[in-house]
Order: C-alpha cells, then structure tokens, then sequence
C-alpha cells in the first residue's frame, strides 16, 4: 500500500510537471488559436539556462529568476516575429512554422550545448516530509509547493483580477476586446511572457526531477502537452491541468502495475484519439 | 555517374514519392497530416516481413503492400471525418508515434532491433541496384507523378480540392466529405507505402526510427518548401532538400537546423511554397510572360 502511494506522488510529480509545460500550451491556444509547439523548446532553453546559471552561481533562486526572465523575452520575441504575423493564415500555417521553430531550438542547444546529457544534481530546499510512514523527499515537496503556487497564482490573476478579465475578453474575441478599451496586444504579450516563464519554471524542475539537461528534452513533453491540451478541452485551463496530472499519475501506475507492450509516452496519445472521437469538446470543457 | 551519386538520388527519389502522396492529402484534399511517415514505416514493414517471412517476391510482394498501406491508411484517415484543422493535426501526430510505438514494442516487428536481411529486388534473374534500382524508382516516381496529375483532372480529385477549399460549400454541391476525404487518405497513404516498400529494399534493415514524427515533419517540409498542391512541388522540395546537405558535407552537423531554417522561413515569409500560388517564381514568369504579350 505504502508503495502504491509513493508511486501515486511520484506520478503527480510527473504530472505537476507536465500540467506547468501545459498551462503555457493552454494559455497561448486560449487567445491566438495557434499550436505552441515550441512552447517545449522555451523549456529546453529555461532548463539550460537554469542549469548553467545554478553551476556558476551556486544559487538556485537566481538561477530560476534568470532563466524565467530570458524566457520570457524569448516567449513574447517568437509571437512577435513568428505567430502574429502568420494568423492570418490557416491555423495549420502557424503550427508548421511553430514545430519548425522547436526543430531549430532543439537543434541550437544541441549545437551549443553539446548533445551529450549534463548531469544536473542538486536537493531542493525543502524538507523531508513523513506521514504515516511514507517518505516524500525533498524533491517531490519542492515540485508539490512550486507547482502549486503557481496554479495559486494563475488561478487568482485569470479569475480576481483586471488583468485576468482581459485575458478572458481577448480569448473571446479579440476584435471587441480592442473595442471596449482592453490594449489586447499587451494582453497576448502577457500571456506569452507567464506562459514562458512558467515553462523555464517547469524545464528546471524537470532537470531536478530526473537530475539530467539535455538537447532533446522537449521534444516527447512538445507533442504529450498538445495531446493534453486536446484531452482537457482545447483552451481551457483548468481542464489541461486536471488531464496533466491524471496522465502522470496514470502513466506512472501502468509502468509500475501493469505489463502493456507500449511504452508511456503513446498512452498521451491513445487517451487523445479516444477523446476526439467520442468527446471531441475535451474531457473537462462544458459542452459546446 | 558514382554510386554516391546514385545512392543520393536514390533516397531523393524515394523521399519525392513519399511527397507525392502526402501532396494529395495536404495539398489537393486540404486535410493536414504530421504523421505521413507512419505509412511510410508500414509500407517498408509491410514489405519487409512479405520478403523476409512469407518469401514473396518484390513484384508479387507490392501490390499487398500497396492494398496493406492504403487500407490502414483508410482506417486511420477516418478520424479526419471527425476532427478538424487543429485537432487533425495533433491527431495524426499521435497516430505517428503510436504507429512508432507499435513497431518498437511489438515482437512480431522486430522490436528496438528493426528487421534485416531484406533482400534486393531481383528482375528477370538479375538483382537490382545501383543505378538499376534508381531506374526502377523513377519509374515509380513516374507514376506517382502521373497519378498525381491525372487526380487533378479527374472529377474525384476536384472533388477533393473543392472539399480541401470549403467544406462546407463542397457538400452543399453535393460531394460527400466522407468518400473523397477518404478516397485522398486512400490514395495518399499507397503512395507513401509504396515509397517505403522501395525504401526497405534499398536499405535492407529497416528500425522504427526510421519512421519517426521528425521524418513526418522533414515530409511535410519537402512539400511546404516546394508548393503545397502543386504538381511539381513535392519533387523540386525534395531535390533542394535531398541535394543541399550534400552538397554541403560540411555542414552536415547543421543539417536538421537546415531543415528548420528553411522550413521556418519559407512558412514566415512564403507560405505557399516555391511553386505555390503569388510565390516570388510565379511571379517572373507571369512577369515574362506578360512581357512578352
């Protein structure tokens, strides 16, 4: 029993995890209707710059700071350039140039960094938790109080504040939004800027996690998270949240419990199709 | 010409036939797919375990695969029915690495190992390759571009373009998304096992790698580079493609920031494609052209 609930908050490790590379995902497909594949580069880059930061610092607070704030500039720089002007196309458009994008991030940081896996180990600052003799480490705490703080802070800025009112008229309709007074275009900027940094965020926690950086981390995390976009409801937050930590949990259970003959990573997709084709509104949306 | 030469061409004319196919589904029927390359990988599979296990013969052994690629491809372009624009796209992504994911857990193909030992094509006694083998995938390529160009005539593939344009307005004029959607992933998914069948033969060891959704991608970009639902597109995107890291042994390091290069600039600043409606060559030729009138 012990054991099943280690694994049960390992699993919502991983989907902590995968939920934060998710929110980004959600946010951006909410108010430009455009697949950020290359959300899962940013990651990459967060956790590089993280990584590099936290060697020659020694300071796990800067490097975090540091790496949200270049991934930021890097999130709000690839709308700039690359989404706005291509929405006027069909919405495969943007997608293409978007996995083109994360090929060539992918393949920046392997030229830079070298595509050998840098071994980035460290404790979390956190303590040693034990209840009813389960052990949950350092780590496992850390990712549980950060993660949560963030969905925290997401949560309270989309639904109590001005800002967050924003958000929701632009994601409506952008034209109108415009018309009542709401600078839609900072709106989308900020949207880039929480997402990507939240995904710096993310791409560290994963380099924790499994104590390793390396070129292709994104590259399973870019396609699993449009999965769970589509399993939660296109656009809708929370919706990708709950989908990312079931996943986790789930995938975590089945690798431990269950012999299936596939490995965890197309389980994201097999739970997709099922979605589409018998509620293709997502799991977790309303109805339309 | 040197047997590199050949090799090369030879990988470029398997790639334009796998272009081909995905032309039709993308380009005529309008339908995105990002997971082309898992018809490619069950077309070579497909003939891989023909030759090596049942011993059939290339000859007796395409046409099956051909009939096993298209009608798998019938099965898996029905969510198509379903999902549109976005969700198509992410659902054939995962048809991709689900496809991937069988080829690598399944026993029966091989697993992690692949299948080898796939033995060369053999015509009236004498085996092919080199540049006999080149000969035979033009003359497959040949036919794809035939095939291609008949389906932009035929009432079926206008059909297929009107759906491509808008549905909507296309089933009001009486043509049924389901038969020629279906009919495109039908045509489309052939043709890209056809492409894997002379892939297989070509390489004689083939590994779900080898199929990935980066193959997908690179696919797609050949086509995207060349000019969507143009008749010439897919062979000029894989020419350039297939030549340029060659061309620039070099580099070959920076091969897939090629890729993402180009296929970023050309969807940022030429979405249409080299070929495509309003590109910068279209537009010196109709330049010329109304020159000269």
């Amino acid at each position: 029993m012990n054991l099943f609930i280690e694994q049960s908050l390992n699993g919502l490790a991983v989907g902590s995890i995968y939920a934060l590379i998710t929110l980004g995902l959600a946010l951006v497909y909410g108010i430009l209707g455009v697949l950020h594949v290359a959300h899962a580069g940013i990651y990459t880059v967060g956790a590089y710059i993280g990584y590099w930061v936290y060697v020659s610092t020694g300071s796990l607070m800067i490097a975090i700071v540091v790496s949200m704030i270049i991934c930021a500039v890097l999130g709000v720089l690839i709308e700039r350039f690359i989404y706005f002007p291509l929405l006027k196309f069909p919405p495969y458009v943007p997608l293409i140039g978007s996995i083109a994008l994360f090929m060539g991030i992918e393949e920046f940081c392997r030229l830079v960094a070298g595509p050998s896996v840098q071994t980035f180990s460290l404790e979390l600052p956190f303590p040693e938790l034990e209840f009813l003799g389960i052990m949950v480490s350092p780590t496992l705490t850390g990712i549980f109080l950060i993660s949560a703080m963030i969905f925290g802070i997401l949560w309270f800025i989309t639904t109590r504040t001005e800002l967050g009112l924003a958000m929701r008229a632009t994601s409506q309709d952008m034209d109108i939004a415009s018309s009542v007074g709401i600078n839609s275009h900072r709106v989308i900027d900020i949207i880039f800027i929480l997402g990507s940094a939240i995904a710096a965020v993310a791409g560290i926690l994963v380099g924790i996690y499994y104590n390793e950086v390396y070129p292709a981390m994104g590259t399973v995390p870019a396609y699993k998270a449009l999965a769970l976009i589509v399993v939660g409801g296109l656009g809708s937050v929370q919706g990708a949240v709950i989908a990312a930590l079931l996943l986790g949990v789930a995938e975590t259970l089945l690798i431990g419990y269950a012999n299936i003959p596939l490995p965890r990573d197309a389980l994201a997709f097999i739970a997709m199709i099922a979605v589409l084709l018998w509620r293709p509104q997502g799991l977790f949306s309303k109805g339309s | 010409m040197s047997s590199y030469v050949i090799t090369v061409s030879i990988f470029i004319v398997i790639q334009a036939i796998v272009a081909y196919g995905l032309n039709i589904i993308v380009g005529y029927a309008g339908q995105i797919s990002l997971g082309h390359a898992a018809f490619f990988g069950i077309g070579a599979y497909s003939a891989a375990i023909l030759s090596t296990r049942a011993g059939l013969s290339f000859w007796l052994a395409i046409p099956l695969v051909i009939v096993i690629t298209g009608g798998i491809g019938l099965i898996l372009g029905l969510p198509s029915l379903r999902v549109k624009a976005d969700f198509l796209a992410i659902t054939t992504i995962g048809i991709n690495f689900i496809v991937e994911a069988v080829f690598l857990y399944v026993p029966f193909f091989g697993g992690a190992l692949g299948i080898g030992g796939i033995p060369r094509v053999t015509f009236m006694g004498t085996r092919l390759f080199g540049m006999n083998y080149l000969l035979l995938c033009l003359l497959c390529l040949g036919g794809v571009i035939v095939i291609s160009w008949w389906f932009t005539k035929c009432w079926a593939g206008l059909a297929c373009m009107a759906l491509g344009e808008d549905e909507t307005a296309a089933s009001s004029m009486g043509i049924s998304p389901v038969r020629f959607k279906l009919l495109a992933f039908v045509i489309g998914t052939s043709m890209a096992g056809l492409g894997g069948a002379l892939y297989a033969h070509q390489m004689r060891f083939i590994a779900p790698s080898d199929f990935g959704f980066p193959v997908s991608v690179m696919i797609l970009s050949l086509i995207v580079l060349g000019g969507m639902g143009t008749l010439w597109g897919p062979l000029l995107g894989a020419v350039i493609l297939g030549a340029l890291p060659e061309l620039f042994r070099p580099f070959t390091e920076y091969r897939m920031l090629l890729y993402g290069v180009i296929l970023l600039a050309m969807i940022r600043f030429q979405p249409s494609g080299l070929l495509g409606e309003d590109s910068f060559i279209r537009k010196i030729i109709r330049g010329r052209k109304d020159g000269i009138s």
